[in-house]
């Protein structure tokens, strides 16, 4: 039986979250900014129509915005985050396998489906009603035609489109396929190559000469073969970051520290709910490169466990150790970072032969307890005394909406 | 002059915390090798999210501040479960957003308008001018006495 893949993906998402708990947004240019309050990162159709582009420093279009009278608002990832897990979840529901490609965008399993386009119809509508926010739907058979399709998909009025064969693609520009940059987009145009149609045709054997075994898959999806296939479960990572920029220019060692252990303290959750452990650490500061006045200073340093670590605080014993060593005075440092590398299952445990580690069992459950409280009474309810709580890192984010689905003082209110 | 003496806590051993289960209505040791005549009949522990939560993925709760249903036993300060999934018909209490505001109202459809439950507040009819939306239908109210 064919395969035929679907890709779902929400409509300028960030904003129609906005819209679910504002209705009055509607119809309204809306931007969402990035961490910081720094550049746009979202914007609704009116706002598009404004010619506001995707990262526009806030602070260089700011008369332009009061004067169309744009909504601002800054980015409330806590939200964002519970209403896509309700739109896949709708999705995990009605379809016999669903991979998640990033916050807003799905591909599925539409194999063998009666009637697709209006089963995809139908679940457009069954998102729309459940969460509020609008979806587009792409059909074809390969996740590059699929991917085309929902990009065709937007501008019909039932917001589902199904990619049958190449030739649907005669205007398609080849720079919104899925998998060609600007690189190879610049090298078959100057081959006369400028449509999802035209790249269809190509010779196989001179794409994969000049754009690599990518390419030719590239070639073969579209003449409907599909050679990628559902990763329903994601691959587990390689190394876990944490390195967000801080509010203000940080100097003094102990407010670094501090962000620093807040830093670490969030990348162990998130390798504790993967159930893994890390056998090495690195730590890196950050100056500004746009303050050319400024003198540079961008030190990393890395160590090795001599047993893999899960626990809190002996990550940031280790953290703290390199930031010490790589810590200079008198530079306006507007980054730190940790990384967690080498990155293995938490179990069975490599013990090491020559410092073992005693007391795996009690750390362990203490570790349990402190995420379990965390959990309940909100991140950071327990935290290392390193981290303080002055919290002088923390991002701007001056015009945050509520996360009217998450706390209960944040409700919605009628 | 009074002395404070400070009683030792007794919190619950850790191991309990890692486990987040209900518990149960009952709760019962049971020493090892002696068969509980009850292991056959074991159930489910009760659990108000199964009760008031048909499809999580469409239920969000809302904080009522208004009176204008008091007659429906919503008060001021109640918490909503509101259904998105759930069809507003005829008589459904629904939560709607009229010109951009929310509002809380029972549905009637011949004609179609927005009733009160409380004699202060008039009727509101639906009319093509309105901007008029059902945003989702309220399902339970939950009411703190």
């Amino acid at each position: 039986m064919p395969r035929l893949f679907g890709l779902v993906d929400c409509n300028n998402f960030y904003a129609s979250c906005e819209r679910v708990f504002e209705p009055r947004l509607k119809g309204r240019p809306i931007v969402v900014l990035s961490n910081n309050d720094g550049c746009v990162i979202a914007r609704s159709n009116e706002a598009k129509a404004l010619g506001i582009k995707m990262g526009d420093a806030e602070f260089k279009i700011r008369t332009e915005l009061r004067q169309h009278d744009v909504v601002v608002r800054s980015s409330n990832y806590t939200l964002y985050g519970d209403m896509s897990a309700r739109v896949m979840q709708i999705l995990d529901a009605n379809l016999p396998a669903v991979e998640i490609y990033s916050i807003d965008e799905a591909f599925g399993d539409f194999t063998g489906i009666d009637d697709p386009c209006r089963f995809a119809a139908e679940l457009r509508i069954m998102v729309r009603q459940w969460t509020g926010i609008p979806v587009s739907i792409g059909l074809g058979a390969s996740k590059v035609l699929a991917k085309a399709g929902n990009k065709l998909a937007k501008k019909t009025l039932n917001g589902v489109r199904h990619v049958q064969r190449a030739d649907d693609l005669a205007e398609f520009p080849i720079r919104d396929l899925w998998g060609i940059g600007p690189a190879h987009e610049a090298f078959l145009t100057a081959h006369g190559i400028t449509t999802g149609a035209q790249l269809a045709a190509a010779d196989r054997v001179w794409i994969r000469a000049h754009l690599g075994v990518v390419g030719e898959r590239i070639v073969w999806e579209l003449n409907g073969t599909s050679c990628l296939s559902l990763e329903e479960i994601a691959p587990a990572k390689k190394n876990i970051c944490c390195a967000k920029g801080f509010g203000q220019a940080l100097t003094e060692l102990p407010d670094i520290q501090a962000a620093l252990a807040a830093y670490v303290a969030r990348v162990a959750e998130k390798m504790r709910s993967q159930k893994l452990a890390c056998g090495a650490l690195s730590v890196f500061l950050l100056t500004n490169p746009f303050r050319t006045d400024e003198p540079q200073y961008n030190p990393q340093l890395s160590s090795e466990f001599a047993e893999p670590k899960t626990f809190t605080p002996d990550l940031q014993h280790e953290a703290q150790r390199l930031l010490a060593r790589i810590y200079r005075p008198g530079f306006r440092f507007r980054k730190v970072g940790v990384m967690l590398l080498d990155l293995a299952p938490h179990l069975p445990i490599q013990r090491s032969l020559f410092r073992p580690e005693t007391r795996f069992a009690e750390k362990a459950r203490l570790q349990a307890a402190i995420d379990h409280l965390n959990r309940q009474y909100g991140r950071d309810a327990i935290r290392t005394a390193r981290q303080g709580f002055a919290d002088k890192h923390r991002l701007r984010a001056e015009k945050k909406s509520r996360c009217f689905t998450t706390r209960w003082e944040e409700l919605l209110r009628v | 002059m009074s002395t404070i003496s400070l009683q030792p806590l007794h919190p619950y051993p850790i191991a309990d915390l890692l486990t987040f289960e209900p518990l149960p209505l009952v709760a019962c040791r049971v020493a090892a090798g002696f068969p509980s005549p009850a292991e056959d009949w074991l159930e489910e522990k009760l659990d108000l999210n199964q009760f008031l939560i048909q499809r999580p993925a469409a239920t969000f709760f809302v904080r009522v501040e208004g009176d204008s249903m008091l007659g429906a036993g919503i008060h001021p300060g109640d918490l909503l479960v509101v259904d998105r999934s759930v069809n507003p018909t005829d008589g459904k209490v629904i939560l709607a957003v009229l010109d951009g505001e929310f509002t809380v109202k029972r549905l009637r459809l011949d004609p179609p308008r927005l009733v009160a439950e409380n004699r202060a507040f008039p009727d509101i009819p639906i009319t093509a001018e309105r901007a008029f939306e059902v945003w989702g239908v309220v399902t339970n109210v939950i009411h703190a006495l």
